[in-house]
């Protein structure tokens, strides 16, 4: 029978013995396992689940870069315009790639065309990362519903790390989010948000509560307290 | 080590506690005691991590910056992050004024800080980028490339960098026949014997280990015994202080 250390919720640092034994399951890059002994490498959140005999043992960090993965929905900055492609700054240490066959429906020709005319530097898209395989930047693409140049709405950035507490489980957080502003709001996995808001008071407040979910990540009960923020700052400001 | 020329002044005094003939240190404390330390994570906003670290009078920041992208590119490693270490002295953290230019001592130290901190961190994670660590000696009193290792593995926590382990670094030192642990620097100047050890608690692996001036064998055993112990006390700091930056914030808003 495996030997747990920690209780779950807690902050474990690296180097932090976790858990030991046999019938332990791992499901975060961030534990190491020596012998059979599971220990912590990062800051973050312990979470140390039951199943059928089995402990499932997970941390979610606290800090940390974004690391692109296939599949994510990103919001990134064009820096840069190459001959057929643009150079997309996603905050994370690598630069997201897109073609311009990704991002046109149509045939591209350099000679008599130039990207400049579709996405310029200093446009923000809504985009999702197709491939990414540590040899290589990562790969976007435009092209699919919701994805595209963001036109209007407001970006937040907040640290990568926070961004599933922001979207919460099941996207409890952000669905609590909307219904109480009414602003439109997509989470980018890179940590930054995009907010269509009825009006610039109300954009104020969602600001100040996602903000507050970020610098209180790792709190409980953090959605009530974010709801009760959202109406008493409301009542405040009259909106 | 020589000494500076100046008159020596007494290291150690022994003095009668509790009916016992007890060597006490310049600065009155025991041979095998630390200097009071103190350490906080988090206190620069534009780095992604970041710690200051207190042995005493010693006084060393340390800023993290990544992993980004490595620039100049060629730099870059195809399979893991370089890190990349700058150990500095500032010209006020001396009693006189010290050039500002790295020295070869800086230089030195700088490698072989970055050479203790890439047997912990996991560098395979991060590939074609690069990790930068700053640590910057505000005031000296001894002991400061211990520290600034100490304060240089927190902040590497501090920015969510995976490691195998927390690194902690104290110097013993053979002061009068006597080994101490933490040696300051009057205790430094004069002292037969210098030996920075720097290790990986949980690891069980000495990191970094340099020796100035001349230690018997078992002396040399009995050093890193001592090194060993202050270690260990100085690594429960740093893991409450990294919690502490987040404890802080839940029970000021959960009560």
């Amino acid at each position: 029978m495996a030997k747990i250390y920690v209780s779950p919720r807690t902050i474990v640092v690296p180097g932090d013995l976790i858990a030991e034994g046999d019938d332990v399951e791992v499901e975060s890059l961030f534990i190491e396992k020596r012998g059979k002994k599971f220990y912590a490498t990062i800051t973050g959140l312990v979470s140390v689940e039951q199943a059928e005999e089995k402990y499932r043992i997970n941390i979610i960090p606290l800090e940390g870069a974004y690391i692109p993965r296939p599949g994510d929905i990103v919001i990134g900055l064009v820096e840069d315009i190459g001959l057929t492609h643009w150079e997309i700054d996603i905050s994370s240490p690598y630069k997201g790639i897109l073609t311009v066959q990704e991002a046109l429906d149509k045939p591209f020709n350099p000679v008599t065309d130039s990207l400049k005319r579709y996405l310029d530097v200093g446009d923000y898209v809504v985009a999702k990362v197709i491939a990414f395989d540590r040899a290589r930047d990562p790969l976007l693409t435009i092209k699919g519903k919701g994805l595209g140049r963001v036109t209007e709405g407001s970006i937040i950035e907040i640290k990568p790390s926070r961004v599933p507490r922001v979207i919460g489980k099941k996207g409890s957080m952000v669905n609590m989010l909307m219904k109480e502003t009414g602003c439109e709001i997509l989470v980018g996995q890179n940590g930054r948000i995009l907010v269509k808001c009825p009006s610039k008071d109300i954009e104020e407040v969602l600001i100040l509560s996602i903000k507050k979910i970020e610098a209180e990540a790792h709190t409980t009960g953090l959605t009530e307290r974010v709801r009760e923020f959202i109406r008493k700052e409301r009542e405040k400001r009259g909106v | 080590m020589g000494g500076t020329g100046a008159e020596k002044p007494v290291l150690i005094r022994w003095e009668e506690r509790e009916g016992v003939k007890t060597p006490v240190r310049i600065d009155g404390r025991l041979p095998e005691q630390l200097r009071p330390i103190r350490i906080e994570v988090g206190v620069l906003g534009n780095a992604d991590g970041s710690a200051l670290v207190e042995y005493g009078a010693t006084r060393v920041l340390a800023a993290v910056y990544g992993p980004r992208e490595a620039v100049p590119r060629h730099v870059a490693l195809p399979d893991r992050a370089i890190i990349r270490c700058r150990y500095h002295m500032a010209p006020f953290s001396t009693e006189e004024r010290k050039t500002p230019a790295p020295t070869r001592r800086e230089v030195e130290l700088s490698k072989v800080i970055r050479e203790a901190l890439e047997s912990v961190v996991l560098t395979e994670m991060y590939p074609r980028t690069s990790i930068d660590v700053y640590m910057e000696v505000l005031q000296s009193d001894g002991g400061t490339r211990t520290a600034a290792i100490t304060a240089a593995s927190l902040a590497l926590a501090d920015a969510g960098i995976a490691m195998r382990d927390l690194v902690a670094g104290v110097a013993v030192g053979k002061v009068d026949g006597i080994l101490v642990l933490d040696i300051n620097e009057v205790e430094d100047n004069y002292a037969e014997a210098d030996m920075p050890v720097a290790m990986a608690p949980s690891l069980d692996k000495v990191l970094l280990l340099q020796l100035n001036g001349v230690l018997s064998h078992d002396e040399f055993i009995k050093a890193l015994e001592l090194a060993r112990k202050g270690i260990l006390e100085i690594y429960k700091l740093q893991k409450e202080a990294l919690r502490k930056k987040y404890v802080e914030v839940e029970t000021s808003v959960t009560g």
